[in-house]
């Protein structure tokens, strides 16, 4: 077919088969799948994002944006990845997208022909009401027509992983520039990474024919790679895209270790994602070709000069046996002779410079343009007006189009680079300030001749290395070309009422670009909103200058003056599983299992997520149907008898010191400064602007020493709370802390029967009776004949009640002791249902109250704040807006009928008031059902609520439709007295 | 971003937590008489400088270290790096 008979960097001995639309087709190794694809005669490879038009391959790389493909199958399948740069392996399973029922036949090519409804702010002119069209009846159609390929839902079988490298040097791109600097640096024996996107380093110089010295371009890259990995202090990093540029000398990278294979190999991962630190960066990205717009210029079989002849030097294919060039620059020249010089019929070269230079062997049509072209689903024809304004047709299967080169600035511009326009080569220059430590050589500088290009990787790497005090010598260097850029700027034809194409990936048109001006979206940034011109996945590698090109001209403005739009990271686009790495699944986060977790599971418990912490949150057993029998069972033998929860989860930070009650008594709203030692008090912490941030208990174990419970989702955030107090605020306070909270297993044991159980296991030494041992008092003791443990008889049930801890190594048998101890008492573990309810019973506030917007004041508890002393948010808690007598205030509430589920979140309004906010008396922060009463209760914020008890209220929630009628009443539904407590 | 630390040396600043502006060092005393309009200006008030800003960071995958960062908030630019506690007692603060 389109293979040429010889030449190429592909191993012609080994066939590859794989598959495109269902077809078979055979390759080499060293293909891509475009360039397979080419070689079998297949031009068309997708249909466009908008206007579903048949496309081809533009380009031979990663800027590639029409030949979008979906490769392979099954939870492997992986849609919009670029046929350019898809390396072909044996079995490849290919498929076009966004066509339906077929490429060659798609139904929505319709919206081709609705084009001129389809211009530049359709979406926004057409679909603006009514709003509730949008969620219903616009997304999901724009949605189903709009897209590109499809993903999969089954699980990804791969692993991916992330990885950190350090380095002196980092060199991004192994063009003639990358290596050289590769070289020089790498035999100066610095730290150096050489990262390249393709498969095969050496950049243009595997697609170009002019020698290095006497070598091919190939063969010298080849020999410098070899010498580059044969020193142990250079990495080669192949298949890697370097996606941004961060802060510091910061890379993104992402290695493909395993896309070129049907399945990665055992034990490897797919994708690696790289953090790199470098000291120093060469961007050495080379250039990329922009096409010229005329109408009709987005047929398969259009391409870029620059990668026409980059398929036939590097993959022996041509795109077609007859084709053309369409150039504004000598580059175009070199593309025809390229082809001729492979036996390829080229009918001319349409130069729209009039002083174009004559070539050998082809007819130049200076002063020429193409003003259409022809052929449904591929190029047939071509219509070019010559200098004198005749018409003629070219009948040709391929036309390279030349509009010159961008540097490729992306990187550059991903801190605050702003390129530059250079009217020498007609493109824009990496510009502004660059990435820390980053410098720009080769053709990514608009240094476009292959000897500038070595030359400036060189002297790159000389620079980078002299920065960082080490010192290197630029190497041999062989003679290459060294020409110069010959262009006269020329973006678009005009004179034609047809489309000619900007953008192909999101199907921007000249004329898209011109109703923007037209309805005043002038400004490169407005531009690019309005006709999505570069939003597309390929950022408009290929298409932003045209578009920009286009405004200026529109405008009267230089393209200088009309600026150029930022690249922002990634560089190209990264599949969700690298970003991901590891963190998948179960391995998302840590699991933090608690003491008694191997025996919780013994028992059949079933687990909440906590944070981090996985609870037991109820144990059912053999008969329960359901939770709500299990946890009121565990409430009832609680207060009945006795029970036992493991509260490890709870922060502890132990604080030691001289100044340790001083400084807790700055911590704490409430006096802490007297709290006596062998006593616990409960302390309320503020954050500086009055709201209540955490509460819990403070424990004196000696006068230097207390052991302070935070909530278990504060536990970090109040440790931190608490070093920023000690470090900033009094500094020379004698004060150390310590997170203790998985150094200590804690259970809490609660119920009548609470002391006669632990009289079982703490040592007899230990008086535990009421008087030797009363309410909030605590201790260091020893349990199980020596084991030493800490008391603290506190309780968040309401009822008799310790907490019990242990090293944390003596968690699970302790469990198991106060079991087998508890067995007379018919002793009950409990989780964290029962736990919530017996709280509610009792009134005690939690996270739902402590919701970062209610105060000591909102929580009942306003006359704890102490204006004896300066506190953490003392002052601010005093504020006026705080102090409303209006304001809400914590109260309880049971329904009228006790079997009406009243719901946390639910609003209060009076009765007969309507369900608006205007309304709103307050809220619902927690509700459950209580057994001890037989009746649904709940808590919450009301205003005023302290004179509101016995008021019957309203409690609705249009999210659940609850409506219920609750009577307010003290939030201390048990026990409102403490007697159980003291007893 | 690396953050230099003054006992540790360079580290990634994914290891630290960020708090926001060092002025929050200068806490008021609160039994003062002016404390009210004091504490206003200390919790609300804040600049917001394009360039230099010294601010609190928290090495709390580290030391537990408190650490005042200079850092250019238009470049990133990280000119100093200090303990906090060293600059609390630098600015008077005591017990």
């Amino acid at each position: 077919m389109n293979r040429l008979p010889t030449g190429g960097q592909i191993d012609r001995t080994t066939r590859l088969r794989f598959t495109f639309d269902g077809l078979p087709y055979y390759g080499h190794a060293g293909d891509t799948l475009a360039s397979a694809l080419l070689a079998n005669g297949v031009r068309l490879m997708g249909r466009s994002f908008k206007y579903h038009r048949p496309r081809g391959v533009l380009s031979a790389g990663s800027e590639e944006p029409n030949a979008l493909v979906q490769l392979r199958k099954g939870g492997r399948q992986e849609p919009n990845t670029r046929a350019t740069v898809a390396e072909l392996f044996d079995g490849l399973d290919a498929a076009s997208q966004n066509a339906w029922p077929g490429l060659k036949l798609d139904a929505l090519a319709i919206n081709d022909r609705l084009s001129n409804f389809l211009t530049a702010g359709f979406y926004y002119k057409t679909f603006m009401w009514p709003a509730a069209f949008w969620e219903k009846l616009y997304e999901p159609i724009i949605r189903r027509a709009a897209g590109l390929g499809a993903i999969t839902t089954d699980a990804d079988p791969d692993g991916y992983d992330r990885g950190f490298l350090h380095c002196d040097l980092l060199i991004i791109g192994a063009g003639p520039a990358g290596l050289a600097a590769a070289l020089t640096a790498g035999r100066a024996g610095a730290c150096v990474i050489l990262a390249d996107e393709d498969f095969c380093m050496g950049g243009r110089l595997n697609v170009e024919t002019h020698a290095l010295g006497d070598q091919s371009g190939a063969d010298w890259a080849a020999g410098v790679v070899a010498e580059l990995a044969s020193l142990p202090n250079v990495r080669l990093l192949a298949r890697t895209t370097v996606l941004g540029a961060f802060d510091h000398g910061i890379y993104a990278a992402v290695e493909r270790v395993a896309d070129h294979l049907g399945q990665p190999e055992q034990g490897k991962p797919r994708q690696i994602l790289w953090r790199i630190y470098s000291g120093r960066a060469v961007l050495c990205a080379g250039a990329i070709e922009r096409p010229i717009a005329f109408a009709n210029n987005d047929r398969p079989g259009i391409m870029l000069a620059g990668a026409m002849r980059a398929y036939v030097n590097r993959w022996a294919v041509t795109p077609a046996q007859t084709v053309a060039v369409f150039t504004n620059n000598d580059d175009g020249h070199r593309t025809a002779r390229d082809l001729m010089a492979q036996g390829v019929d080229v009918a001319a070269i349409i130069d729209t410079r009039a002083d174009a230079p004559a070539c050998d062997g082809v007819q130049v049509m200076a002063g020429a343009q193409v003003v259409d072209s022809s052929g449904r689903l591929g190029l047939k024809s071509i219509t070019v007006r010559q200098a004198n304004g005749q018409e003629h047709r070219l009948s040709i299967g391929a036309l390279g189009v030349s509009g010159g080169w961008n540097p490729n600035v992306a990187l550059s511009s991903h801190q605050r680079g702003r390129p530059e326009w250079d009217d020498a080569i007609a493109a824009f220059v990496p510009g502004g300030a660059l990435p820390q430590g980053m410098q720009v050589a080769g053709a990514a500088l608009g240094q476009f001749s292959t000897q500038g290009a070595l030359a400036a990787g060189a002297g790159a790497a000389i620079q980078a290395l002299s920065d960082l005090g080490k010192t290197a010598q630029a190497p041999d260097l062989p003679m290459a070309e060294d020409g110069e850029v010959r262009i006269t700027p020329f973006w678009h034809v005009g004179g034609t009422k047809a489309r000619a194409w900007l953008d192909f990936q999101n199907d921007v048109t000249v004329k898209d670009v011109t109703l923007a001006h037209q309805e005043g979206f002038r400004s490169v940034e407005h531009l690019k909103r309005y006709t999505t011109l570069g939003m597309a996945t390929d950022q408009g590698k290929t298409s932003n200058m045209g578009g920009l090109a286009v405004m200026a001209e529109l405008t009267g403005q230089s393209i200088a003056q009309t600026g150029t739009t930022m690249f922002r990271p990634p560089y190209t686009p990264v599949a969700l599983g690298a970003l991901a790495g590891r963190s998948v699944g179960r391995d998302f986060r840590p699991t933090r299992l608690t003491p008694s977790h191997a025996w919780a599971v013994e028992q059949g418990a079933v687990f909440v997520e906590a944070g981090m912490w996985l609870r037991a949150q109820y144990f059912p057993r053999t008969g329960e149907t359901g939770w709500r029998q299990s946890v009121d069972r565990e409430v009832r033998a609680t207060r009945g008898s006795v029970g036992v929860c493991d509260v490890t989860t709870l922060g502890k930070i132990d604080v030691q010191g001289r100044d340790a009650a001083a400084f807790l008594n700055r911590i704490y709203c409430n006096g802490f400064a007297k709290l006596a030692v062998g006593r616990v008090r409960y302390g309320l912490m503020l954050r500086e602007d009055g709201i209540a941030m955490d509460d819990g208990t403070a424990a004196r174990l000696a006068d230097d020493h207390f052991v302070v419970t935070t909530t278990t989702a504060n536990a970090v955030a109040v440790f931190r709370h608490m070093e920023f107090a000690r470090q900033c605020l009094w500094p020379d306070m004698d004060v150390q802390l310590i997170s203790t909270t998985e150094a200590w297993a804690q259970f809490a044991v609660a119920g009548p029967q609470s002391r006669a159980l632990l009289q079982k296991i703490v040592d007899s030494e230990f008086d535990l009776s009421n008087d030797g041992f009363p309410f909030m008092a605590c201790g260091e003791i020893t349990v199980c004949s020596g084991c030493p443990a800490r008391l603290f008889r506190i309780s968040f049930s309401g009822e008799l009640a310790y907490e019990i801890a242990v090293p944390t190594r003596y968690g699970d048998a302790l469990m198991r002791r106060l079991m087998d101890a508890g067995r007379e008492f018919d002793v009950t573990p409990y989780g964290t249902e029962a736990l919530g309810v017996m709280r509610i019973e009792k009134g005690h506030a939690a996270g739902n109250e402590l919701n970062g917007q209610t105060t000591a004041l909102n929580l009942g508890m306003g006359r704890m704040v102490s204006d004896k002393k300066d506190s953490i948010g003392a002052v601010l808690s005093r504020r006026e807006g705080l102090q409303e007598e209006n304001g809400l205030r914590m109260v309880g509430f049971m329904p009228t009928s006790p079997q009406d589920r009243v719901i946390a979140g639910a609003h209060l309004l009076e009765k007969g008031a309507a369900l608006r906010a205007a309304n709103d008396l307050g809220y619902v922060t927690s509700a459950c059902y209580s057994p001890t009463l037989d009746s649904y209760i709940a808590i919450g914020f009301l205003k005023a609520g302290d004179t509101r008890l016995g008021d019957v209220l309203r409690a609705a929630s249009p999210l659940t439709g609850h409506d219920t009628e609750v009577t307010v009443v003290s939030p201390h539904f048990v026990d409102p007295d403490g007697g159980r407590l003291r007893a | 971003m690396i953050i230099n630390h003054p006992l540790l040396g360079p580290c990634d600043a994914q290891e630290f937590t960020y708090l926001g502006d060092a002025r929050l060092i200068d806490r008021p005393d609160g039994m003062a008489g002016d404390a009210e309009d004091a504490f206003y200006h200390y919790a609300y008030l804040r600049d917001n400088p394009a360039g230099e800003h010294r601010e609190l960071w928290f090495h709390e995958q580290g030391d537990r270290s408190w650490l005042v960062v200079t850092r250019n908030t238009v470049t990133h630019q990280i000119t100093s790096v200090e303990l906090a506690r060293d600059v609390a007692r630098k600015q008077g603060r005591g017990v």
